[in-house]
């Protein structure tokens, strides 16, 4: 590998694998994935219900141990961290999911929701704390005081993803995973999260991981995509090739059977 | 000819001193052999459209106008009482959700013989499971089915199950709520084809099949009606919809469908600013108005009338000047 590729890319994963069960029981949910994220990109990971994406970006987030393989982040082996490396591990690697419902606190205002991500910060910067919730809240397009305000229920399903995204912002990580963060929204507010991502990444260069099932979100969004199926990577490559000319029979498959918008005659 | 046809459909929901105005005034079409599609976004009241088009209203939902003729029959939808006699057999819902429409606890065989027992007291079980198993294998299922649990079959098998059960009394009309939503794209694609062949086969005469997925409709329907805060904005046939929609709501979602159509990368698209309405408050004009970039004073406080123009309409003060515009252009 040239000196190159390794300033380019923020993480990489090295024949990563996760078995669960055993015998015959035994699923390979994620099978030997060879993955390179390059730093200041959007890369999509696309794959069907079961393929074992949401377990890949579990392993990347240090959520589970992995059964075989590594994990480089930044040229250090973070596979198997733990403790204090894992918080700040945590630091530089945030997430958003696909439930926004689900990561608030119920009954308490937005705040406290907000707050639980100071927690992770250095002691220091921990002081500048509410400062810091009304910029990464202004980032994402919501009114600071307006928002710190109010609790989960009062919240449209958009604003809720994005108070989740301001969340993951207050510790300005260098690489945002988003499983499925915007597969509950309505299409006319899912566009502004996607376009809020771009912005991210074009913006601040931030890396972006977005996990999907949506290839058309991934187009939109990415400028790399991954196909997964079974536990592995069956293609990946710059988003347009990927569409345009798509290699591996499993992603032409896939690709025939998204619903298009304009029939070709 | 005019399968079904919906008219002055209104209804809300009371919940304590609030009422939301879920339909306000809907009406819609259905053709023989043919597939209406509804689309729109969450809480635009195409659920609760579905479920009083089924015959199927929840206990909390108080329909205060609509009828809905079909088979000869004109149903007053305010009363429940009167179409009970049309649920199921003359009607069916084939609904969201394959895995919760099954009783975990039943064979298949012992389902499908309840729901026919309903349109026959007298039906022997031996029928009912002859009748059942020829449904099972026009959906291309084996007859191992009828003795299996619902815990047993493949996601797309039970969806597939859903879809036999609720066609087995051969209804006129067959109700579809997101029943793809939680399937991946090959099973939906499958689904897709299974219910256009549901009417090219005659086994059931139409479908109205209700979604928030727009390009899925495209492929789907014949013809399709969008949904905003109650009402529907526009209608007419599919491709016309999708190539040239007329409303602004319909528009800004058509412009907000992300597909992947090589070539069409890098353009950023706008989504539409702002939110719904709050349908406890009564609406006196368009309830688009407020996130229009074409509003003008009376769309606020005046009713759009539905214009026909063709086979298609819309609801828009200012339609006709569009259509206009668009003809010079």
């Amino acid at each position: 590998m040239s000196v190159d590729d390794n300033a380019s890319e923020l993480l990489r994963t090295e024949g990563l694998a996760k078995v669960f069960g055993r015998g015959k029981d035994e699923v390979r949910a994620v099978d030997g994935v060879d993955l390179t994220l390059a730093r200041g990109e959007a890369t999509a990971l696309v794959g069907q219900s079961g393929s074992g994406k949401s377990t890949l970006g579990r392993l990347l987030l240090r959520l589970m141990d992995p059964t075989a393989g590594r994990v480089l982040f930044d040229g250090r082996d973070v596979t198997t961290v733990r403790g204090a490396a894992r918080r700040d591990y945590w630091r530089e690697v945030q997430a958003v999911f696909q439930d926004p419902f689900a990561a608030f606190h119920q009954y308490r205002r937005v705040e406290a929701t907000l707050a639980t991500a100071l927690q992770l910060m250095p002691a220091a910067t921990r002081e500048a704390g509410r400062e810091t919730m009304g910029e990464a809240l202004t980032a994402v397009g919501l009114d600071p005081v307006e928002t710190l305000a109010k609790r989960p229920h009062e919240l449209s399903g958009g604003q809720r993803q994005r108070v989740m995204l301001a969340r993951a912002l207050m510790l300005r990580p260098r690489l945002l995973i988003a499983d499925e963060a915007t597969s509950m929204l309505d299409a006319s507010v899912r566009v502004t999260v996607l376009n809020l991502l771009a912005d991210l990444r074009d913006e601040r260069g931030m890396t972006v991981l977005f996990v999907t099932h949506d290839l058309g979100q991934a187009y939109y969004l990415a400028d790399r995509i991954a196909v997964m199926h079974r536990g592995r990577i069956v293609e990946s490559g710059p988003a347009e090739q990927i569409v345009g000319e798509p290699a591996h029979a499993y992603t032409r498959s896939l690709l025939a059977d998204v619903p298009k918008l304009h029939r070709s005659a | 000819m005019t399968l079904a046809s919906l008219k002055h459909l209104s209804a809300h929901y009371a919940t304590g001193a609030d009422r939301f105005h879920a339909l306000d005034d809907v009406a819609v079409d259905v053709q023989a052999g043919q597939i209406l599609g509804v689309v729109g976004e969450s809480g635009c009241g195409k659920s609760t459209m579905a479920s009083v088009l089924s015959l199927n209203p929840g206990p909390s939902l108080r329909v205060t106008s609509g009828t809905l003729a079909i088979d000869g029959t004109d149903v007053d939808l305010t009363d429940p009482a009167s179409h009970r006699p049309l649920r199921g057999g003359t009607v069916a819902l084939l609904p969201q959700g394959a895995l919760n429409a099954l009783n975990p606890t039943r064979r298949v065989g012992a389902m499908a013989h309840d729901i026919l027992a309903v349109g026959d007291k007298r039906i022997t079980r031996a029928e009912s499971l002859r009748r059942t198993a020829a449904r099972l294998e026009a959906l291309e299922l084996p007859p191992r089915v009828l003795r299996a649990y619902p815990h047993q079959l493949s996601g797309g098998m039970r969806q597939r199950v859903v879809t036999a059960l609720a066609t087995l009394r051969n209804p006129r009309l067959l109700v579809a709520d997101e029943p793809s939503s939680a399937l991946d794209v090959s099973s939906q694609r499958l689904l897709v084809d299974l219910l256009r062949r549901l009417v090219s086969d005659g086994l059931v005469e139409g479908i109205v099949f209700i979604t928030h997925d727009v390009a899925l409709l495209s492929e789907l329907a014949d013809r399709i009606a969008v949904m905003y805060a109650g009402r529907v904005v526009e209608e007419a046939p599919a491709k016309d919809l999708v190539a040239a929609p007329r409303h602004p709501y319909a528009r800004a979602l058509l412009a907000s469908v992300l597909v992947p159509e090589a070539g069409t990368r890098g353009r950023r698209l706008s989504g539409i600013p702002g939110a719904p309405p709050d349908l406890r408050v009564p609406i006196p004009g368009c309830p688009f108005a407020p996130r229009c970039g074409h509003a003008v004073d009376r769309c606020a406080d005046q009713r759009p009338p539905r214009l026909v123009i063709g086979d298609r309409d819309d609801s828009c003060w200012r339609s006709a000047e569009f259509e206009e515009a668009a003809n010079v252009g």
